[in-house]
């Protein structure tokens, strides 16, 4: 009998990008379509070789717009589909961001952001796509972006997003960094059964009356695939529920409507945070990724002091964690928004901070922010 | 007296049109339309089984044709009809995807999609229907527009930029079945058509150009007459060669003359059967 080489049960020692990879296969990816890209190429050479193993496809793509929109294809084939890049090609992607919110297309994108704007320093890390994947693209919508802190979290976080992204069919962005994406630590991969896996709803209804873009309480509808009995007709164009266009403010208003409402009104059954030494913290640091790893080594140094400082790591980016940070707010005296770019996702925190200070240490830098920088930068 | 219940009948067609969809988006004279019913005639004799096949258009006049296939079918961004059908292909090879689509959305925005697939020889249909102009977004130049004192909405002065052989170009790019009509030729099209999804199953791309007319906006703004008139024309300037019997390059096609015909027939390996090959001996290795 073959093993089940579709989940490396053990202990390993890799680098982000190869988690990430391991993750996604874990998660029932089955479809990789990418364009080579520093820093995030070796999640697509690692899917190269390891896809057609557990009987998925790989393809290299003419560019990050035919990748994404591949995946957009693959997902209505019926496979859990990925791509990864990094800021250049994530702009190029942001087309299809839209084209899947808009289809609900279940689709997986990782971007390992590296120092920008534009070609920036490929081969340095950065934090300056944290908007991007809500913003970027044009039109009203809301999407899930997940930012992993380390090596073992990557591998976890994949399978989040895919479960994400099938139950509530939309893009699901994981925002790495060049530093968690390179960096080598150790990753355990549990056992297959211990591995929960969702999957999108499929319709129960006759070919006749299956509707694509009708939806019952929970605002997502079923997801029939190209190659069953239910032939449907998917467009970009605002649609009613049978997929056709419809051109009337009504049509513009209900769709974009519950496009937006199924994420806004399950944001508690989306949004995840992680808290550290926050129980009795005067100072509330908030932070993600790779500058979430810093600050932790900043509370630990500052716990040593005497300090009373946590923090308050965002694990969801998107839908942005609003109760969490009413509530971290409600509690500190002081929140302090650590994040490697000139100063981003404290617009958003500070919308939900009231009267409670903030203060924001960023950096347009490329290396990730030193530990003790930011103790002394919240000690002066 | 006639005995017994009168019988209703459908269309002969009506299994692949949605009829809930008509009718159709287009002007009137427009050959978008006919080009349509000859792709479902041609479906009518070579797909077994509807639910195994996938149409994919884009933006524009044609990029609206997916929505009346009763097949799987989906509407792209303008220009990535040809990636979108990669990814449903690659993920399910045992469908049969056809992209019907215009030039501009084949040809310009997605051009370097074109290229890669006919490189890539991956099993899919591409239909392109040139128009030579910009219908949906008011009649601007493309890259098919003749070159010369051709008017459109964005080259007052006439066009100065030379023109796509799209025959030329999918053929060079390594499309393994290629062939030219004018929307005139409507049973050779049809032909073509189903010769070409049969091709893509087996051997690897399939490109056909259809020569559409506009009247509306190609029609009006370079006194063509109305879309009658514009057939006449095609008649009298298209040339009908034997199959396989004009090399790509010399398929010339400008409004002084339109060579049609079936140009390119490769028997070569397909880009997801090469890949089946991958899977399996990956999936058997240590």
């Amino acid at each position: 009998m073959k093993s089940d080489r579709s989940v490396l049960t053990g202990i390993h020692y890799v680098m982000g990008n190869e988690a990430i990879a391991e993750g996604a296969i874990a998660a029932g990816c089955r479809f990789f379509a990418g364009y080579p890209i520093t820093p995030s190429s070796e999640i697509a050479e690692h899917m190269s070789k390891r896809l057609p193993q557990v009987g998925g496809s790989f393809i290299q793509m003419e560019d990050e717009i035919a990748s994404s929109v591949a995946c957009i294809g693959a997902s209505y084939a019926g496979k859990k589909a990925m791509t990864a890049t990094s800021g250049p090609g994530f702009s190029l992607m942001l087309e299809s961001i839209g084209l899947a919110v808009m289809t609900e297309a279940p689709i997986v994108i990782v971007n390992a952001m590296r120092a920008s704007p534009s070609t920036g320093q490929p081969t340095k890390t950065g934090q300056g796509d944290v908007m991007q994947p809500k913003w970027g693209s044009h039109g009203d919508y809301e999407i899930i972006t997940l930012a992993p802190y380390s090596v073992q979290e990557a591998f976890d976080m994949m399978i989040d997003a895919f479960n994400l992204s099938e139950r509530w069919r939309v893009p699901v962005i994981v925002l790495a960094d060049e530093t968690i994406v390179h960096l080598k630590e150790k990753l355990i991969i549990p056992p297959r059964e211990k591995i929960r896996l969702k999957n999108r709803k499929v319709p129960r209804t006759s070919p006749e009356e299956y509707r694509p873009f009708k939806s019952n309480k929970d605002l997502v509808p079923t997801m029939a695939i190209f190659g069953s009995q239910y032939r449907f007709y998917a467009s970009g164009l605002t649609h009613d529920e049978r997929g056709y266009p419809d051109m009337t403010p009504e049509a513009q208003y209900r769709l974009v409507k519950r496009l937006n409402d199924k994420i806004r009104t399950n944001r508690d059954k989306i949004t995840r945070v992680d808290q550290f030494m926050l129980e009795d913290a005067e100072i509330g640091i908030v932070s993600y990724g790779i500058s979430a790893r810093s600050a932790k080594g900043a509370v630990k140094e500052g716990r040593r002091r005497g300090m009373k400082i946590g923090m308050l790591r965002l694990r969801t980016i998107w839908p942005f964690p609003e109760e969490q940070i009413r509530d971290l707010a409600k509690r500190v005296k002081r929140v302090v928004v650590v994040e490697l770019n000139y100063g981003q996702i404290i617009h958003e925190v500070d919308r939900f901070t009231g009267s409670t200070k903030i203060d924001l240490i960023a950096r347009p830098s490329s290396e990730p922010i030193h530990p003790l920088e930011i103790l002394e930068e919240i000690q002066n | 007296m006639i005995e017994g219940e009168l019988k209703e009948y459908g269309h002969p067609l009506s299994e692949w049109i949605r009829g809930d969809r008509l009718p159709f988006v287009f002007c009137s004279g427009c050959t978008i339309g006919s080009t349509i019913s000859c792709m479902a005639r041609a479906f009518d004799r070579v797909i077994e089984n509807r639910n195994n096949l996938v149409v994919v258009s884009g933006i524009g006049c044609t990029g609206r044709a997916s929505g009346y296939f009763n097949t799987g079918a989906f509407h792209t961004t303008h220009g990535r009809t040809i990636p979108f059908a990669t990814g449903v292909k690659i993920a399910n090879p045992e469908l049969d995807v056809v992209v019907f689509s215009g030039d501009g959305d084949i040809v310009a925005i997605g051009g370097n999609h074109l290229i890669h697939a006919a490189r890539r020889n991956i099993g899919i249909t591409v239909v392109c229907v040139n128009n030579f102009i910009y219908g949906m977004t008011g009649g601007q130049m493309a890259p098919t527009t003749p070159k010369g004192e051709y008017l459109t909405q964005s080259t007052p002065y006439g066009n100065i930029e030379r023109t796509f052989n799209l025959v030329e170009l999918a053929a060079a790019s390594g499309a393994t079945y290629v062939a030219r009509w004018t929307a005139l030729h409507q049973v050779r099209m049809e032909d073509s058509f189903a010769n070409a999804i049969l091709h893509a199953r087996e051997f690897g791309m399939a490109f056909i150009e259809i020569v559409s007319a506009c009247p509306t906006y190609f029609g009006k703004y370079n006194q063509m007459g109305d879309s009658i008139d514009m057939l006449k024309i095609f008649e009298d300037i298209s040339e009908v060669v034997e199959p396989f019997t004009v090399s790509p390059g010399d398929a010339k096609s400008d409004l002084t003359k339109i060579v049609c015909g079936e140009f390119v027939k490769l028997n070569r390996a397909e880009f997801t059967h090469e890949y089946r090959r991958i899977i399996e001996a990956s999936m058997k290795g240590s």
